[in-house]
């Protein structure tokens, strides 16, 4: 296919945005190209098990986004080494050698899980039964992780693990993760159907439709538990249970549960940007770029 | 539990201690509870170390006991730590070293009060010129002196005379760690290791060759707390925390409790006492109680110190046990003996706890 600049749009980022987006764009007559750094497709969403709300398959919607990507330009494990601008267009340089000149680009390079560890009071890589919200999806694609055991009883979740949380460096809301919690909740107790199941919030950020369908069922259908409340310290018992003190702030009273596992729903932080933007928030023609490279 | 994952947090927390030339200053109430704790810091710094340790008898409290219980402002506060300042700057010190964890963290928190309102240190200059005509210098570091302990350990464990490990068996002793709140709470970037896992006492324990139990409550406040003892009404609530660390380090059968807080070692200590009255309960091996140490005194042990010496009959829990794992001798006679064998007279016992 002869490639019009002037109708090529750059996508960085393969995951499921940038896959809707190039195919989106593609459906529109333009001439996307898809640029993931990584060597597949799907992002995040590649790893995890079952969405919300409705436990459809991670894996199936990867698939369905990159067969609906025929006819875009993908380029795996490449990154972009700088962008400038043009008189109409843009210029990038991509890793792999090749030079692209597009009329637009799109930023489509998602977040990072806040590393738990950061919130030292958890104990993740501490104790041995703290996990991630991402380790458990992990589990639940694998089966394979030590750090849960097949007799599980007791299971909580901590909300907000860095996110919400000034003290972390990271005010935002993440958005999903109360539903990412719920989800996950539900698919321990399909798991393990004779576990307690407690969910440790702060309040329940549910937006999207079905999703306070979905809190009730998790109560009402599969009794999990709903604390609200922060959890204040994580420690480990001489069984080498994890042991979770928090506070009720309903009935006003602190609360201590002894758990098999406990799960860290890491919050989302937004990737930095990656376009070389000036203070006019536009990036800036050739002649003037004198920063080197921006490695994307 | 991942042992790596400690030291990982330990290596993001490592604060720099200079190694010589400390202007010290004691602490309020450790010379009546602990008397030879703060004796043994000076002799093995000076003595056994070759360090640099200077004091001065015109230091007075830093005022945080009084802070801490509502009862003087922060700005008088700020004012006395002021005029110890201006003692170390007319001593020729840069470096402050505190015996007391209160201290520590009064300083600590004065300091970084300035360096976030520089006019309010201004206003304290003028008030310490009005009140004492002094001037003042904040100090390039302030370290606790158990910091200090924790940066020669190592030498220490080189000289030392004996080890916590048990004599009989060869296996280490179980050490709890008890970490005064105002160490590095509040900063902790300001601790060996942080907040949530410091290592000024584990560290010292391991180096020692004991074994450091991490138990559920760990972080639990010792019973003291300042208004939960120093307000009558709440001193159930006092043992009753304490009750709750006990009760969670009970499984794992620990041989010494180790501490750093003026408080924390009195109230673990004097507590068990209570305890054991109140409900029989004893925690130690065949009715003893658990000997509760600070890291002068467990430091003087290994470095082969007399145990009387140290001071541990002033404690309620008898350290005997303890002395004959570790293979310690002791002269029961001499314990109840202060100093020139003058009789300080023996104490009436428990009726549960085991104290010799």
């Amino acid at each position: 296919m002869k490639r019009t600049p002037s109708k090529t749009v750059l996508v960085i980022g393969g995951g499921i945005a940038g896959m809707e987006a190039a195919a989106r764009l593609r459906q529109l007559g333009l001439q996307p190209i898809l640029v993931e750094k990584s060597d597949h497709l799907g992002g995040h969403v590649a790893d995890w098990h079952k969405l919300f709300p409705d436990m459809s398959e991670a894996a199936a919607l990867v698939e369905k986004g990159a067969a609906a990507l025929d006819g875009v330009d993908v380029r795996l494990s490449t990154e972009i080494l700088f962008v400038n601008r043009l008189r109409s267009l843009y210029n990038v340089m991509l890793s792999s050698g090749s030079n692209v000149q597009c009329g637009a680009i799109v930023v489509a390079t998602g977040f990072s899980l806040f590393p738990a560890e950061k919130k030292e009071e958890y104990g993740y890589g501490i104790y041995d039964h703290v996990i991630t919200n991402a380790d458990l999806e992990k589990w639940f694609n694998t089966g394979e992780d030590p750090r849960v055991t097949d007799d599980v009883r007791k299971v909580g979740f901590v909300h907000c693990v860095g996110s919400r949380d000034l003290k972390a460096g990271n005010t935002e809301c993440s958005k999903v993760c109360c539903i990412t919690a719920i989800k996950q909740a539900i698919e321990m107790k399909e798991h393990f159907p004779e576990a307690e199941i407690y969910c440790f919030y702060m309040d329940l950020r549910l937006f999207g439709k079905r999703y306070e369908d979905y809190y009730i069922k998790a109560q009402r259908d599969y009794g999990i538990h709903f604390i609200r409340g922060r959890v204040s310290e994580v420690g480990e018992n001489i069984e080498g249970k994890v042991v979770v003190k928090a506070e009720d702030t309903l009935s006003g009273r602190p609360v201590k549960v002894t758990l098999d596992l406990l799960v860290l729903m890491a919050g989302i932080i937004r990737n930095p940007d990656p376009l070389p933007y000036d203070r006019r928030g536009r990036i800036p023609p050739k002649q003037r770029q004198s920063r080197g490279h921006h490695r994307i | 539990m991942i042992y790596k994952g400690k030291q990982k947090i330990w290596s993001d927390y490592q604060k720099e201690i200079p190694s010589d030339h400390w202007f010290y200053v004691r602490s309020c109430i450790r010379q009546s509870f602990f008397p030879a704790s703060e004796v043994h810091f000076v002799k093995i710094m000076r003595e056994v170390l070759g360090k640099d340790l200077y004091e001065t008898p015109h230091h007075t409290t830093c005022g945080g006991i009084a802070y801490h219980s509502d009862t003087i402002p922060q700005e008088t506060a700020m004012t006395i730590v002021a005029r110890q300042f201006a003692l170390m700057k007319e001593a020729g010190y840069k470096n402050l070293v505190t015996s007391c964890i209160t201290s520590f963290g009064n300083y600590v928190e004065i300091i970084e009060t300035w360096r976030e309102f520089p006019e309010l240190e201004t206003r304290i200059r003028e008030h310490l010129w009005k009140a004492c005509k002094r001037e003042f210098d904040v100090p390039e570091y302030v370290a606790h002196a158990s910091d200090l302990v924790y940066k020669f350990r190592n030498e220490i464990a080189e000289k030392a005379q004996y080890r916590l490990v048990d004599k009989d068996t060869g296996e280490p002793l179980h050490i709890v760690e008890h970490i005064g709140c105002h160490y590095s709470k509040m900063f902790p970037h300001k601790g060996v290791g942080g907040a949530e896992y410091p290592c000024v006492l584990s560290g010292m324990a391991e180096a020692w060759g004991g074994n450091v139990i991490d138990y559920p409550e760990r972080r639990h406040c010792c019973g003291f707390g300042f208004r939960q003892y120093l307000v009558k009404a709440n001193r159930g609530y006092s043992v009753s925390n304490t009750h709750k660390k006990f009760e969670s380090m009970e499984p794992y059968h620990p041989d010494a409790i180790i501490t750093n807080c003026p408080g924390c070692p009195y109230f673990l200590d004097r507590w068990q006492y209570v305890i054991s009255e109140m409900n029989g309960k004893t925690y130690g091996q065949d009715g003893h109680g658990i000997p509760v140490l600070t890291y002068e005194e467990l430091a003087g042990l290994v470095l082969g110190y007399d145990p009387w010496d140290l001071g541990l009959q002033i404690h309620q829990v008898g350290l005997e046990p303890l002395l004959d794992k570790m293979g310690i001798p002791y002269d029961p006679k001499k314990k109840y003996l202060g100093l020139n064998e003058k009789d300080i007279m023996k104490p009436g016992l428990p009726r549960h706890l085991k104290c010799c």
